[in-house]
């Protein structure tokens, strides 16, 4: 499957990453590199085989609903650019 | 001391021949005289450690320790370290400095070792050369202008040049194996979910693990023992108990099946590697083991199947880095998707950046079945491959890599690159664990002899290798750069 420029614009969109036009570019000469490769999967018959998530084949254990967190906002605050009064600042979003 | 196992420093800490204290100040000396040479290390934490060594010597004066306790170690930089920079090799976590510890950081404190810093990686563990660092390239031991292997390279180098006993590693498609075969150490990639994730920075959830770095597979043992076993806050972490795993290290080999998959001695196997590989199956031959030829048939579509898988659970792990909770911001955005998309774009190095777009094009509509889907369906037939292997033969042995280290620079394509972990990549797919022991040099770098076994069989694989290290003397062996900074 060829990859497009248009391809990478749209991924880069979605991931929520900045590309310039040069950039673009060279993305979509490395990544119709890598896609050539993995395309080699398309060779193997995997008719009737169901997909692997989890190496293991576990399920999600369950607990009880019960709170077990402390509240711990300050701590984690500590690292975040910018909060004020216990909220993160980010630029307005709500005119 | 830098020339000691941590089996063997752990007795002299016993004994009494030196302190915790003394012990520590030493490693953080050779690191401080050293390192500008390998940048092994991003953080070095030579206050903290020294204060923790002398917590050390007074437990052990008031009679409460354990094996490890005074032990100093290092701890890759995926590591969440409480009010230490935990950067994951990335600008983006340039900033970061973690407000809680990993699980496995907190085994290590509460089983009394001491953390001498945060070893250099490749960016967010993508990487198998340690050349995708913020932080700069590490430089192997052995030879300075050969890559030391990733993207735990920072772990394996340190342990290599004798700034640290051990170190702590992570391994998603080879990350343990690769790099200890390249710098001649021991490396040891746990079963999936034998050794909780919490707190270790998330590359490709259904594929990481971390696991012991060190100088003999007795000090992966005892560092096994500490850090294995389940965890609360690790929800795909196994609930089975844990062995101890020195006490099976000196199980007799006769009678043990050995399966050589003959798809890992093939084309592109350095005839070099190819020969001190089959030289170490004689030592286990001679050891009363029996040999035969296995087939895996799918070792080929394991890295085109990893590099659907790993990307895509990137692309989703990576999203949390948003420039707003933690972690780099850009300066002056316009609106919100600005303030995110130029923070992700100054935050992330190429390599991060290519993984997170070829991720989010396979999980996008119109595109997800055709790879994703067809990934997860070849992952279970490359597991299956194992399955059946091991319904024949007890564990299986190959090459750790197809090359001895190559050189700083010599793989610019990332296909290139992606294709030196043929033989490590496809274990994380299955979720088994292996093991990488030095099993000789090729022009004087290293070799590394990869021992695989079926889900759970850590204590098995550290039994095995264990006992060529009993044999042979390799991974006593240290580099010229080892002696010169004694």
């Amino acid at each position: 499957m060829a990859l497009e420029e248009s391809h990478v614009r749209r991924a880069a969109h979605l991931a929520r990453l900045a590309v310039s036009d040069d950039q673009a570019t060279g993305f979509v000469d490395d990544l119709s590199r890598i896609l050539d490769m993995v395309d080699q999967l398309q060779a193997i018959d995997t008719e009737g085989v169901s997909p692997l998530a989890h190496p293991l084949d576990a399920t999600q254990r369950l607990r009880a609903d019960e709170v077990t967190e402390t509240n711990q906002r300050d701590i984690f605050q500590r690292c975040a650019p910018a909060v004020e009064n216990g909220l993160y600042l980010v630029p307005r979003v709500v005119e | 001391m830098h020339d000691k196992t941590l089996t063997q420093l752990a007795a002299s800490l016993k004994s009494g021949e030196f302190s915790s204290r003394e012990l520590t100040a030493h490693f953080l000396q050779k690191i401080e005289k050293a390192d500008s040479k390998l940048n092994s290390f991003i953080t070095v934490t030579g206050e903290q450690a020294l204060k923790q060594a002398e917590a050390a010597d007074n437990a052990r004066a008031a009679g409460e320790t354990g094996i490890l306790t005074g032990i100093p170690l290092a701890l890759k930089d995926i590591f969440c370290t409480r009010d230490v920079k935990t950067s994951c090799g990335s600008r983006m976590l340039d900033n970061f400095i973690a407000p809680y510890d990993a699980t496995v950081v907190e085994k290590l404190n509460a089983a009394g070792t001491i953390s001498l810093g945060k070893t250099n990686m490749d960016e967010f563990a993508m990487g198998s050369s340690n050349e995708n660092s913020h932080y700069g390239p590490v430089k192997n031991p052995w030879d300075l202008t050969a890559v030391p292997g990733g993207s735990s390279g920072g772990s394996a180098a340190a342990v290599a040049a004798g700034l640290v006993p051990a170190a702590m590693g992570t391994d998603t498609g080879g990350s343990i194996r690769q790099p200890a075969a390249f710098c001649g150490i021991t490396g040891l990639k746990p079963t999936y979910g034998r050794v909780s994730r919490y707190g270790m920075i998330a590359y490709a959830s259904s594929l990481d693990q971390a696991g012991p770095m060190a100088r003999s597979a007795e000090d992966c043992a005892h560092l096994m023992n500490v850090i294995a076993g389940h965890d609360v806050r690790d929800s795909t972490s196994v609930a089975r108990g844990v062995p101890d795993y020195t006490d099976t290290l000196n199980a007799p080999l006769s009678g043990l099946k050995i399966g050589l998959p003959k798809e890992y001695f093939g084309d592109g196997l350095d005839p070099d590697v190819e020969s001190a590989v089959r030289e170490a199956v004689k030592v286990y031959e001679s050891l009363g083991a029996t040999v035969r030829e296995v087939s895996l048939p799918h070792t080929h579509y394991a890295i085109p199947a990893y590099y659907v898988i790993a990307p895509a659970e990137a692309s989703s792990n990576l999203s949390r880095f948003d420039g707003v909770r933690f972690g780099h911001r850009c300066k002056d955005p316009v609106d919100l998707i600005d303030l995110y998309k130029r923070s992700r774009a100054e935050g992330f190095g190429e390599e991060v950046k290519r993984r997170i777009l070829i991720g989010t094009h396979t999980l996008s509509e119109g595109f997800f079945d055709a790879y994703y889907t067809k990934a997860q369906k070849v992952r279970r037939l490359i597991r299956q491959d194992f399955l059946d292997a091991f319904e024949d033969v007890d564990v299986l042995m190959g090459p750790a890599s197809p090359t001895p280290a190559f050189d700083l620079g010599a793989k610019k394509d990332p296909v290139s690159m992606y294709l030196q972990d043929i033989y490590t990549i496809a274990v994380n797919l299955a979720g088994i664990p292996g093991i990488s022991v030095p099993a000789g040099l090729a022009g004087g770098r290293p070799v590394g002899l990869q021992i695989l076994g079926t889900h759970f069989a850590e204590a098995q694989l550290l039994n095995v290798a264990h006992q060529y290290q009993q044999a042979t003397d390799w991974h006593l062996q240290l580099p010229a750069f080892a002696e010169e900074y004694a």
